[in-house]
């Protein structure tokens, strides 16, 4: 009966060190994982519970960070709390009517600038004068243009 | 990426120069640049600056679209037309037929701000009509 009982309770130590001693602690798992994780992300370890935090670029470099987390050594679980960066809104662009009329407007005054609209580009030929340039691109510019192709010569 | 290097001094600047709602994104081989300026000054400032990095405006690679900010508190504005009088017209265009004329230098008091280009005006005579923004200075 004694017997059994010691060696039950060696079997039990012996069992927990060896466990214990070949799976990762908390903290290592963190450092591991985190050096392997792309700026922005933040690791958390919690009895082999990996926490992700932070911000991606896209929901692809979300699951790269997941993926990352999941293959290291002794990561039981992921959470994955990354956050998308909200994409920049495409540059919006006049459509050729308006963009045809506010075009007309704004070389009115420099009659001799002539001025083609096409697939939201303006392109610009004929003369100016230098003092000119500016005011007239100014006021080209402020019309969300794709492209003002300006093949002005400037006097 | 090589857009923004180039006008980085640009974009610099208008950093610099506190310029609200700044964005600068690059489609398609043009990189496009908005945000509003405090004032008139700032935004001459980087179009100056736009000027020494590609004389002329020759290049076509970049929109520069920095507009004035005006306080919606703003009653008047002063024409800045070059030297000549400023046409005021039966609507917003070009098309349209002149109404009136405002005196480069005057100040006209600003009835309705809703279109950007054009900007629904009264003169002191009460000739009431539309002028090209640009031409038109809020007063502070």
């Amino acid at each position: 009966m004694m017997k059994t009982t010691k060696f039950l309770m060696s079997a039990v130590i012996a069992a927990t060190l060896f466990f214990g001693g070949c799976k990762p602690k908390d903290a290592d798992i963190q450092t591991a994982v985190q050096a392997k994780e792309a700026a922005g992300i933040t690791v958390s370890v919690t009895e082999g519970v990996v926490t992700l935090s932070g911000e991606a670029a896209d929901e692809t470099a979300k699951a790269e960070a997941e993926k990352i987390a999941k293959e290291a050594k002794g990561v039981k679980s992921v959470v994955n709390n990354v956050t998308v960066a909200a994409a920049a809104e495409p540059v919006t662009i006049s459509d050729d009517a308006p963009l045809q009329k506010g075009v007309t407007d704004a070389i009115k005054d420099f009659p001799t600038v002539k001025a083609e609209v096409k697939d939201g580009t303006v392109t610009l030929t004929g003369e100016i004068k230098k003092a000119s340039l500016i005011t007239l691109m100014q006021h080209l510019n402020a019309l969300k243009p794709k492209k003002i192709d300006n093949k002005l010569t400037v006097k | 990426m090589a857009l923004q290097d180039k006008y980085k001094a640009l974009t610099d600047a208008a950093t610099a120069a506190g310029i609200s709602d700044l964005a600068v994104r690059e489609q398609d081989g043009v990189l496009y640049v908005d945000g509003t300026a405090a004032d008139g000054a700032t935004k001459d400032h980087l179009w100056e600056v736009y000027n020494q990095i590609d004389p002329n405006f020759a290049s076509g690679d970049l929109v520069l679209n920095v507009n004035v900010s005006v306080d919606a508190a703003v009653t008047h504005a002063k024409v800045i037309t070059q030297s000549s009088n400023l046409n005021i017209r039966k609507g917003p265009g070009t098309d349209q037929p002149i109404v009136g004329k405002a005196a480069h230098g005057e100040i006209i008091t600003l009835v309705n701000r809703s279109n950007d280009q054009w900007w629904l005006v009264r003169t002191n005579d009460g000739e009431e009509g539309y002028c090209y923004a640009q031409y038109l200075e809020p007063q502070a």
